[in-house]
């Protein structure tokens, strides 16, 4: 029998987190701060909302691009929230999570050989979809000493003429990064001047610590040559929803539709009404969240100074990411030890791209109590390595 | 929000943390959480760190009744001196004022119903200001102060995500 499988498909690395992933299960009463969704439950509100729209019979397709009223909200919410406006007809969709929308975007946009630019560490999906799209992925390694931002000089140094996409992952899944109105506004100068594209992954934009997150699309002159993510999962804890959105110039987002509509017809419509519910009455939820987060993540900061382990101060999303290297270990052994040893389960910073090396990341999506026993595990385990 | 109401919200939930972690939770100087919480102590924003005991769960039996309360307000005192005539018995947890068909809400705490009964009939029933009374037992709780008594929170998450 000839291969039945595609070589650009068995060529893509699987997952490092995978690997982990099995060995957590095997250990019963290990403790993870592994997870990449809130701890939170969806507010009330939101699932009863659902849950009426099933009551009512709304369990049929809607239009491709999504129901009207969330368009509406989504665009609602991106005015009040970064005074730029979008056509809830034309240039707004929603999609099966931000996670469709990074795929339906590579795709929309990049012909083979074209060069897409991927800031890691960051998350895992999106090398794999410019593969998979036929582009070229040229990694930007970003580096603690600029707090894992992106600077201008980083993205000169890997341009060239066949670069097209900047995928700008921020508030940052793993670091916790963020980038501030000045960062974007250096790095705003350089996209226009190499007529660069940009997909803005935002999914964690309602997660930032030191005032509210700007996006890249209030920089003059961006809006038109981006394409924004966001979603429902991680601002208002609906991982397992799936629901998200993507926004920008009306002739990518329609050809954008297009794929949708033949490989997915259409998000979830139980999803799509609880959504409406959740960008109306939600603000008060999120803020609640964030509130408690920004908690847990002092906590967790100043509980590594006491223990000795360097981290940076992030500023968004819910992980921290420390750095291990004075431990004389990789990041791998660090936390495959960690886990042997202490039976605390992080995960390893190399998950996310190879410059991840020397940091693990922290979730800190747990609860209090939970974070504190964990803690202990982790000063007991940091204590033993440096004492030998 | 302010350092004064986030302070509130934190131990209005969790009484013991002590003022170092409070004050690393809040990102805030200890001398500064430590002060804020006199003030709320001495301006009576504060009015007490009491724990919520599951008494179900024990061998100590109690009986919870709320029971309505009809008056007749009193000249010049309206509600007040008959609130502090039930309040001061101390197996009255709680009283409010109320809007709707019935003025006071008295919460009472008793070792058994005929305590409760006895109580209403002989003590509350008697004064001369209260019209009539409704009294309600509590059979179970649910939740109580915003906490889930019957279920106890459970991960169900997958252990590791990207």
């Amino acid at each position: 029998m000839r291969n039945p499988l595609a070589d650009k498909v068995t060529t893509i690395k699987p997952s490092g987190i995978r690997k982990f992933f099995d060995i957590v299960q095997e250990i019963d009463d290990a403790i993870s701060l592994g997870v990449g969704e809130p701890d939170f439950d969806t507010p009330w509100h939101i699932r009863d909302e659902g849950i009426y729209s099933l009551e009512k019979g709304r369990t049929f397709y809607t239009s491709n691009s999504g129901l009207k009223e969330l368009r509406e909200e989504v665009c609602n919410y991106l005015k009040r929230s970064q005074g730029v406006t979008y056509d809830q007809a034309t240039q707004v969709f929603i999609t099966v999570g931000g996670s469709e929308a990074i795929d339906l975007a590579m795709r929309a946009m990049v012909n083979p050989g074209d060069e897409v630019l991927i800031p890691q560490p960051s998350y895992v999906s999106y090398e794999p979809c410019a593969i998979l799209a036929d582009a070229k992925p040229v990694i930007i390694n970003l580096k603690e000493e600029n707090e894992f931002r992106l600077t201008p000089q980083e993205i000169l140094e890997k341009v060239t003429d066949k670069t097209k996409l900047l995928v700008l992952p921020y508030p940052n899944n793993p670091t916790g990064a963020i980038m501030e109105k000045k960062d974007l506004e250096a790095i705003a100068k350089v996209i226009i001047e190499k007529d660069l594209f940009v997909i803005t992954d935002e999914i964690y934009g309602e997660l930032t610590y030191n005032g509210k997150h700007t996006s890249i699309i209030s920089i003059p002159g961006m809006q038109e040559r981006t394409i924004l993510i966001n979603g429902f999962s991680k601002a208002y804890a609906m991982t397992g929803w799936r629901l998200g959105y993507a926004c920008g110039p009306r002739d990518i987002i329609r050809q954008m539709i297009k794929i949708h509509q033949f490989a997915i017809m259409c998000a979830p419509t139980t999803s799509q009404y609880a959504g409406v519910e959740a960008l109306r009455n939600g603000d008060e939820d999120v803020a609640m969240m964030r509130e408690e987060y920004n908690r847990r993540r002092r906590y967790l900061l100043n509980e590594f100074k006491e223990m000795g382990l360097q981290c940076f101060e992030p500023y968004g999303a819910f992980y921290v990411f420390p750095c291990i290297k004075q431990f004389g270990m990789t990041s791998d052994e660090f936390a495959t030890r960690l886990l042997r040893e202490e039976k605390l389960a992080v995960v390893p910073g190399t998950a996310f791209g190879d410059c991840g090396e020397g940091y693990i990341r922290i979730s800190y999506a747990y609860s209090l109590d939970d974070l504190k026993k964990a803690m202990e595990r982790l000063r007991r385990f940091i204590a033993d390595i440096s004492a030998k | 929000m302010a350092i004064r109401e986030q302070i509130l919200t934190i131990i209005e939930k969790n009484s013991r943390i002590d003022v170092h972690e409070l004050a690393v939770l809040l990102g805030a100087e200890e001398i500064d959480v430590a002060n804020e919480l006199r003030a709320l102590e001495e301006e009576g924003i504060i009015c007490g760190y009491h724990t919520m005991i599951d008494w179900s769960k024990t061998s100590i039996e109690k009986v919870m009744a709320l029971i309505e309360v009809r008056v007749t307000p009193q000249r010049g005192l309206g509600f007040d001196s008959i609130a502090e005539r039930i309040y001061k018995y101390p197996e009255v947890t709680s009283v409010y004022l109320m809007s709707g068909g019935f003025d006071l809400m008295v919460i009472l705490e008793g070792k058994s119903l005929q305590e409760v009964a006895g109580f209403v009939s002989n003590k509350l029933s008697t004064l001369d200001t209260v019209l009539s009374t409704a009294t309600h037992f509590i059979l179970k709780k649910y939740k109580d102060h915003g906490t889930i008594l019957t279920k106890k929170y459970e991960d169900v998450r997958e252990k590791i995500t990207p």
